[in-house]
């Protein structure tokens, strides 16, 4: 059997491993690849992330709406400098085709995955596909490591030649349910060979700190990373958006308020009553105001026990991440010089 | 069993175009039971079609019989008569109905009046939901009796995936979560371990992937088909 | 009453419990309705079968009753409420078929309102004027009696 460390100590030697080993609260951020062949698009929001996250995290496909390829994306970012984090999800492809894709994304460079099952296809623009799903995200967490550890495909035979040392990802939903089996579902996750673990969207620190403290009963933050997913709401309408029709996601009432209140000298008139600029002008307040939300949140993440980095979610709103980094006090992003190999 | 319904009226009246006579075949099992196939509404959707067709000016002459079962050979040869008098049959079996006349009868021109749908149960008068996807390696043994197979949207065998929210699915309100129901279930059992587990990939060779499935008891086999 | 053309034929499926006896009563106090209404007797309205509508439209019929007990009062509890969904099912086939759906309704009828039977008759011989005769029908006349049949299957 072969060794799971590297004789470097680490499993992939990733940027994000080092930055989260060396015990530095990491930082990664989100980017939603263009449903266009567009490379400038990338070009562009890397050159928003650069400097401000460990490692930037490449949707697959989300809410089933057909993008430029997780690894296609994931390239364009090893090319910039950037470390990516490729999404891979159960829904479009079979265990061939995963594996097949991980070789190759590993052969580009890229050395994090984050397993996912992923959303449904009814939600996407392709309602009418067929689904895979061959494989669940916790059995694909167990193909990456064996892919890694044993130097075997998911059958059972052997690679031949070099194998893809990925640090592997996987993601809970604190808050979907059934609620009390979460953290189990969490520690399967692990257990299966996950190394770091995104969360769902947190907005309720409370029901946040009961789900860690579970999770530090059964001493599972310290058998992986546990980043907790952030993000910075846009809008009241956003938020209230999110907290109806987005399972798993807990927006407090008092949140939502806070943002209502941003947009109230704008109040009292209709959506046609108001003026190009002025709608640009609440849009930029209820902007401010989800940031300095999220701001508000990740300190009060930084102070909870076993949380190890956050994951920023700011979809197609890429510009948020630099002023939350600096706003949370996490700028700049440490430096850890790989070990020699 | 096995759940159907009619296919639009539009799409059947397309399907039997071409033909004068028309025999339309009702199916006495499955389908009669979820009012899809039956005798009753073989009757119905004859007439129906008689008097669409007379309405608009090239009346067919569309005749309806029902057999016990439509997916074996015996009973397919008790109507063999009306069916080489048709220029079409219109079958309203399940789709395995429908071949088994495609079969047995070469020079039938057979056209389907249903959409054959899934297999399971009706939950109420008038709701039919699917219980069962033929996976062929059954795994009910694992799930307390709840197959994610057929009921989870992702057919997972490690859920709930995230997207599960006061007890239904993402994909919609109307379905419940599979997995949900597992947990609820094995909950109640006192078997909530059993999800501690890990399942490991299925291997699909027994379902469809392995493509099209044929089982066969050699103790059931007359001597001289050995 | 209105002008009457006695070619329409309209088939009434009575329940035996309420509207057969509400026309019944009609005649005993001389109310007259439409001669073109062939009485069908049936022992619930939760008897009435799709195929029966079909088949008296088949036949030639121009509109088919269906009258049963008020709604609550049913002899056998929801026979008349089971009646009404197989009236929109029938509407339903109707328009499939390419006939108009309102050639067919579902009146309540309980066994004392005799007028009540009488102005039902006449509304829907009105639709049927409005909407002219069932273009099914070969000669002029209609074949009420193949239409009072039982279906054999
Ligand atoms: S596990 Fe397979 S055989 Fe068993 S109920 Fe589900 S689909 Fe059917
Ligand atoms: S919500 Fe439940 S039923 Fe739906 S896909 Fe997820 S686990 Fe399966």
């Amino acid at each position: 059997m072969a060794d799971p460390m590297a004789p470097n100590g680490y499993v992939s030697g990733s940027n994000l491993e080092r930055v989260l080993k060396s015990g530095n609260f990491a930082v990664t951020a989100e980017l939603g690849p263009p449903q266009s062949a567009d490379a400038e698009v990338i070009r562009k929001k890397a050159a928003l992330l650069r400097g401000f996250c460990d490692a930037v995290n490449i949707t697959d496909n989300q809410t089933a709406i057909v993008r430029m390829s997780s690894i296609g994306a994931g390239a364009l970012l090893v090319r910039e400098g950037l470390e990516p984090v490729i999404q891979m999800t159960c829904r479009d492809r079979n265990r061939l085709a995963i594996q097949s894709d991980l070789l190759g994304a590993y052969a580009l460079g890229m050395r994090n995955v984050l397993c996912l099952t992923g959303d449904h296809q009814t939600f996407g623009n392709h309602p009418q596909a067929k689904n895979v799903f061959d494989i669940d995200s916790i059995q694909l967490v167990q193909i990456v490591k064996n892919l890694r550890d044993q130097h075997i495909f998911q059958c059972g035979d052997p690679l031949k030649g070099l194998e893809p040392r990925f640090f592997i990802g996987a993601a809970e939903s604190p808050f979907a349910h059934p609620i009390e089996f979460r953290p189990y579902r969490l520690g399967k996750k692990i257990k299966a060979g996950a190394n770091f673990i995104q969360t769902q969207l947190v907005f309720d620190i409370p029901a946040f700190e009961a789900f860690m403290e579970k999770v530090r009963a059964l001493g599972l933050h310290q058998q992986a990373y546990l980043l907790a997913g952030v993000g910075p709401l846009k809008s009241p309408a956003m938020a209230k958006y999110m907290k109806e029709n987005v399972p798993g996601i807990l927006i407090p009432q008092e949140l939502i308020d806070r943002l209502e209140e941003a947009g109230r000298p704008w109040a009292g008139k209709s959506r046609d009553e108001l003026t190009k600029e002025e709608k640009k002008a609440r849009s930029e307040a209820w902007k401010q105001t989800g940031i300095e939300i999220c701001i508000e949140l990740i300190q009060k993440i930084l102070k909870i026990e076993g949380v190890a980095g956050v994951h920023i979610m700011a979809i197609e709103w890429e510009e948020a991440v630099e002023p939350i980094v600096k706003g949370a006090g996490l700028y700049p992003r440490p430096v850890i010089e790989p070990l020699p190999v | 069993m096995i759940i159907a319904e009619q296919k639009p009226f539009e799409e059947i009246k397309n399907l039997i175009e071409p033909a004068q006579r028309v025999l339309v075949v009702g199916c006495g099992t499955c389908v009669t039971v979820c009012f899809a196939g039956g005798a009753r509404e073989a009757a119905i959707l004859a007439a129906s079609l008689r008097m669409a067709s007379k309405l608009n000016g090239d009346p067919k002459e569309v005749t309806d019989v029902t057999v016990q079962r439509q997916c074996e050979w015996e009973y397919l040869d008790t109507i063999a008569e009306q069916i080489n008098e048709a220029d079409i049959v219109l079958s309203i079996g399940c789709g395995i109905g429908v071949q088994a006349i495609a079969e047995r009868y070469p020079k039938t021109w057979v056209v389907p009046g249903l959409n054959t749908a899934f297999l399971g149960l009706p939950a109420e008068q008038g709701v039919w939901v699917e219980r069962c996807a033929a996976c062929g390696d059954c795994i009910l043994g694992l799930t307390a009796g709840i197959c994610p197979i057929a009921r989870c949207s992702k057919s997972l065998l490690n859920g709930p995936c995230g997207g599960s929210q006061d007890g239904h699915c993402e994909v919609n309100e109307e379905i419940p979560c599979a997995w949900q129901l597992i947990y609820d279930r094995l909950q109640s059992l006192g078997k909530l371990e059993m999800l501690y587990e890990i399942r490991p990939p299925k291997n699909w060779r027994t379902s469809r992937d392995g493509g099209p499935r044929k089982i066969v008891r050699p103790d059931l086999r007359l001597s001289e088909e050995e | 009453m209105s002008s009457v053309n006695v070619d329409y034929q309209i088939v009434a499926f009575c329940c035996q419990y309420c509207a057969y006896a509400a026309a019944d009563l009609a005649g005993g106090l001389r109310l007259q309705y439409p001669p073109n209404v062939k009485i069908v007797q049936i022992p619930c309205t939760g008897k009435m079968d799709v195929l029966y509508a079909l088949q008296a439209f088949e036949s030639g019929a121009d509109a088919v009753m269906v009258a049963g007990c008020m709604p609550g009062d049913c002899h056998f509890l929801e026979g008349n409420f089971n009646a009404v969904r197989r009236v929109e099912r029938v509407k339903d086939l109707l328009r499939q078929i390419g006939l108009e759906a309102e050639r067919i309704r579902m009146f309540h009828i309980s066994s004392s309102m005799a007028s009540q039977f009488v102005a039902a008759t006449e509304e829907m011989l009105r639709t049927v004027e409005a909407i002219g005769p069932n273009p099914l029908r070969v000669s002029g006349k209609a074949h009420p009696q193949e239409t009072c049949g039982l279906p054999s299957g």
